[in-house]
């Protein structure tokens, strides 16, 4: 079957908008193709950084031909009216069909030739592809992401003519900019472009591109006895920026070397987008770097590694001056600095909100076994960074400088860990910090976010979640189960705390719990019954997971529904009876056994609950298995005698309540 | 670099001259009023608005009070060269002409990795924005590649493509010199050799001082405010053709704000009244930018 070949050449596309542009290149070639009936097989995109790519395969030379039945004008409708539907649809009057009283005119249409679609298509797509950023150029109106140089577009072997504001598609591609032949080819074919380009130095495939930096880079370290420092960010963002990537090995002065690590990888990163080399066995850096080029140089890319060598050099003796500057500062002399630096227009300055979180800070330390006045002074100091030159340059290392600093400083590990790890843990896979003091300056500074921006009113809507509240709402969480942390919210945060806060951090947990494996129902099921302390919660949903998980709980979630369903079926003809269990004469073994069972484990269960072993309470739960199974199988709950018959349906209330204090059962699924 | 003996300082820029002269280029020379970039220059500026092709290169002297380290510091200057090259509407092949500019001064491209990394350019002041490149040569930043799409905060139609190339950073490259001061200012082979530190170190120590310490505050703060009220004044009058007087309305846009980063050098704008300024001085650009856009369309109109 035919295949479709499309190729946009323009200036180099940002290397971040790369994989999107893939992606809706073939979203927006789907939907279309789709939508004019011609049902691709397979469809395929490349993004690189001159060129988007489409291939097309198994595609119809043409749109099937169909035919259709309009509905025109009752008959003895006015003239005007018949004239009118004949022009629209080219029908003679002769061969008008009359049913119903109404005219009918059969129109057989001829499909369309597939690139007579495509050359409409395409054009479309350019023009309404959704860069998230694009630009006008020369005296043109067309917007794309730099300027359009060529298309290639070739259907079935031929050309499928279009232009586009004067550039007209061809069946002509070229390579890389400086090696190959740096003539245009022409390709009519998938095959036969590929080859053009590897021919020319073209690596289409992102992919093939990641794969040989990565194992360039990894063959270059390896020659020096070194590893790679991986970094997927870095290698996506490389991949996207050369068309030959070719790896090469840098030097680095080792007398950089007394710089802090995160100080040079991220001089590296940020500016120079090289991967850094690390000792294979101890933890630090080695004086080396992988740089990856877009050309392999006649001189083996001695000239280039130099001349990168030269730049870092030069970076790096940038960061050395700020970091020798820095420490002639002592952190808490920079704290007046932070009375300048606005944190919200509505929420202070930064000034202010340290002062808040040490407050806070100082108040948590005793829940988290720190000594308040570290934890106070570790907070005092946290935010001291932002006013460094390090930090200015590099935003990414806030935290970590001050943790330097600290340390040189000679404040103690304690307080330095503790301003180093604050942010932490930032992800639901970041650590959760072990010290003390660190944990109640990492709670003080997110839940101080929270309350603040929860109290103007900036909560987080649908995708947008400006200020990471969410990330920081999953840090307090994070920490509060690793630290088993009791904190009622309803105490602490008063009543804004239980109807917004609560259920922000509820929203939170359950994500989480979720995202650990607990089926969500289960989660619902503990949450449905109220409890504002989230390590008590999420004991709860592990101890029901492990009950339902056996035989015992299975059956007796079984029996609950049973019992529920009955209940449910009687409270609509009537109000339930209340009042407690009779022991009624004549009674059945099985009924008598449960009102027996009830009576002993309830109080245990309380008794577990209490002391919150929630492993025990379900144990407990799980006497009731059998005297509910033989209950339902021997004992007719809609007895005749109506007495009889309520005393049932309160033993049966008794099972479901004593069940629903350990969890609500009934959003269980199953 | 290359096999042959690098190219001293004003050899690149004259390189420079005679490579963008033959690509059609009217060769201007520096703006006599400071600026803190060569875009700034009216000769880009307003000229980026309206309808006329324009192709333009120059090399600008740019002032940057607050870069100035007193000469002690290898890779800084409050007083640098740039070249810089306007083409509008730009050429389909521009980046090929940019490339063949680097060939021209020495950049042996089979052996060096030149790469055109995002970035987009803005200028607030100036209400100026566009979408481009920095240029890498082997790492170094060595010009800023920009499309403009907004100056004075108005559409430009046709698009401009600009160029600026830092000069003294580029020279480091082509010659292989870790410091500015030791750059071969002319040929070292000349009778009278002299580096960029024999040139300029003296105006970097006086002007460093100048800048950080000396700068009269109050005069600056008076002398803006009364650019700020000459900007309307000379928009308002009207030349012998009756046109408003936008080019010497523009000069005063410069003035103002080169006395702003003075000011801001000196430490003497405080973190909130920054925006402030800075929303000024964009509001006298965009009213000479559309004073400038209304005559370009009038001159248009008349075929003048």
């Amino acid at each position: 079957m035919p295949q479709l070949l499309l190729e946009l050449f323009s200036e180099e596309i940002p290397a971040r908008m790369q994989s999107d542009a893939a992606r809706d290149l073939e979203r927006m070639a789907r939907e279309r193709l789709t939508a004019a009936g011609l049902g691709p097989e397979g469809l395929r995109t490349f993004a690189g950084p001159r060129r988007l790519t489409l291939v097309v395969d198994g595609l119809p030379a043409a749109q099937a031909d169909r035919s259709e039945e309009r509905k025109g004008p009752r008959v003895g409708a006015p003239d005007a009216a018949i004239e009118g539907f004949l022009r629209s649809t080219g029908v003679d009057r002769a061969d008008l069909v009359e049913r119903d009283g109404v005219f009918f005119a059969a129109l057989a249409r001829t499909g369309r030739r597939t690139a007579e679609i495509v050359a409409e298509m395409v054009p479309e797509i350019v023009r309404a592809f959704p860069w998230p950023k694009s630009m006008k150029w020369g005296t043109g109106q067309v917007r794309w992401v730099r300027p359009l140089q060529r298309i290639l577009c070739v259907f079935d072997g031929q050309i499928v003519p279009f232009e586009i504001e004067g550039l007209a598609s061809g069946d002509v591609a070229e390579g890389h900019r400086f090696m190959g032949s740096k003539r245009p080819f022409a390709a009519r074919d998938f095959d036969a472009y590929a080859k053009g380009l590897a021919d020319n130095f073209v690596v289409l495939d992102v992919a093939e591109r990641k794969r040989r930096i990565l194992d360039g880079a990894q063959r270059l370290a390896k020659a020096k006895n070194l590893a790679l420092v991986e970094d997927e960010g870095l290698l996506d963002e490389v991949a996207g920026l050369a068309e030959w990537p070719v790896p090469l090995l840098g030097d680095m002065d080792d007398a950089f070397l007394d710089l802090p690590a995160e100080v040079i990888r991220t001089s590296m990163r940020t500016h120079q987008k090289y991967f850094a080399l690390r000792n294979p066995l101890g933890e630090g850096l080695a004086p080396h770097f992988i740089a990856v080029a877009n050309i392999e140089a006649n001189d083996g890319g001695a000239a280039i590694a130099a001349g990168n060598a030269r730049v870092l050099s030069a970076r790096l003796n940038d960061a050395r001056f700020f970091w020798d500057e820095d420490r002639k500062i002592p952190l808490a002399d920079r704290l007046e600095r932070l009375k300048g630096v606005t944190f919200h227009a509505k929420l202070g300055t930064m000034y202010e909100r340290v002062e808040r979180i040490e407050a806070l800070a100082r108040e948590l330390a005793p829940l988290v076994g720190a000594d308040p006045g570290v934890a106070a002074e570790a907070a005092r100091l946290c935010k001291a960074d932002l006013a460094t030159g390090m930090v200015g340059e590099f935003p990414e290392l806030q935290g970590v400088m001050g943790g330097y600093y600290a340390r040189e400083e000679g404040l103690g590990d304690e307080i330095a860990d503790a301003i180093r790890d604050h942010y932490k843990p930032q992800g639901p896979s970041d650590v959760v910090p072990a010290s003390p003091a660190t944990l109640a300056v990492a709670l003080a500074d997110k839940l101080d976010t929270l309350t603040s921006f929860f109290g103007i009113d900036e909560k987080p809507t649908g995708s947008r979640d400006p200020f990471a509240l969410r990330r920081a709402a999953l840090g307090v969480i994070r920490v509060v189960l690793a630290a088993n942390l009791r904190i009622a919210f309803a105490k602490r945060f008063g009543k804004a705390g239980v109807d917004d806060l609560l259920p922000f951090f509820v929203d939170r947990l359950k994500v989480l719990l979720r995202d650990q494996g607990e089926r969500h129902d289960l989660v619902d099921a503990v949450f449905a019954l109220g409890d504002d302390d989230l390590v008590r919660i999420v004991a709860r949903v592990d101890a029901l997971s492990a009950f339902l998980a056996g035989e015992d709980g299975a059956n007796l979630l079984a029996g609950y529904k049973r019992a529920s369903n009955i209940l449910r079926a009687e409270e609509k003809k009537g109000p339930l009876p209340d009042g407690p269990v009779g022991r009624l004469e004549n009674a059945p073994p099985e009924e008598t056994a449960l009102i027996n069972v009830l009576a002993s484990a309830g109080p245990r269960i309380e008794a577990d609950l209490a002391k919150e072993d929630f492993t025990a309470a379900m144990r407990a739960l799980a006497a009731l298995r059998s005297p509910v199974d033989a209950f339902f199988e021997h004992v007719l709950v809609n007895d005749p005698d109506a007495a009889t018959r309520d005393n049932r349906l309160r033993l049966l209330i008794q099972v479901r309540d004593l069940m629903g204090r350990v969890a609500d059962f009934s959003q269980v699924a199953g | 670099m290359t096999s042959r003996t690098p190219l001293s300082f004003q050899d690149i820029i004259l390189a420079l001259h005679a490579y963008w002269s033959r690509q059609g280029c009217v060769i201007v020379q520096p703006y006599d009023v400071e600026v803190g970039a060569g875009t700034l220059h009216p000769m880009t500026v307003l000229r980026a608005l309206g309808p006329k092709p324009w192709r333009v290169a120059y090399v600008q002297p740019s002032r940057r009070p607050a870069d100035a380290r007193y000469g002690e510091n290898p890779n800084r200057l409050q007083h640098y060269y740039q070249y810089q090259v306007m083409l509008k509407p730009n050429p389909p092949d521009m980046q090929a002409l940019y490339l063949g500019s680097l060939e021209a001064i020495g950049v042996d491209l089979a052996l060096h990795d030149v790469r055109f990394v995002e970035d987009d350019w803005e200028n607030p002041t100036v209400g100026a924005w566009g979408l481009g490149w920095e240029v890498w040569c082997d790492g170094m930043e060595i010009s800023q590649y920009t499309y403009f799409q907004q100056v004075g905060g108005l559409d430009v139609d046709p698009v401009a493509g600009e160029l600026t190339y830092g000069l003294e950073r580029l020279a480091m490259y082509v010659q292989g010199v870790e410091n500015i001061f030791d750059l071969a200012f002319n040929d070292p082979q000349s009778p009278d050799f002299k580096t960029y530190g024999d040139v300029f170190l003296e105006n970097e120590r006086e002007f460093s001082a100048f800048d950080f310490e000396a700068a009269n505050v109050d005069m600056l703060k008076r002398q803006f405010e009364d650019m700020e009220r000459e900007v309307p004044r000379l928009l308002a009058a009207r030349g012998r053709q009756g046109q408003p007087l936008v080019l010497p309305a523009y000069d005063h846009v410069l003035k103002a704000s080169h006395l702003f980063n003075l000011m801001d050098a000196r430490g003497a704008i405080a973190v909130a009244e920054r925006q402030s300024y800075i929303g000024r001085i964009r509001d006298l650009c965009k009213a000479c930018a559309e004073a400038w856009l209304a005559l370009e369309g009038e001159n248009a109109a008349a075929g003048a």
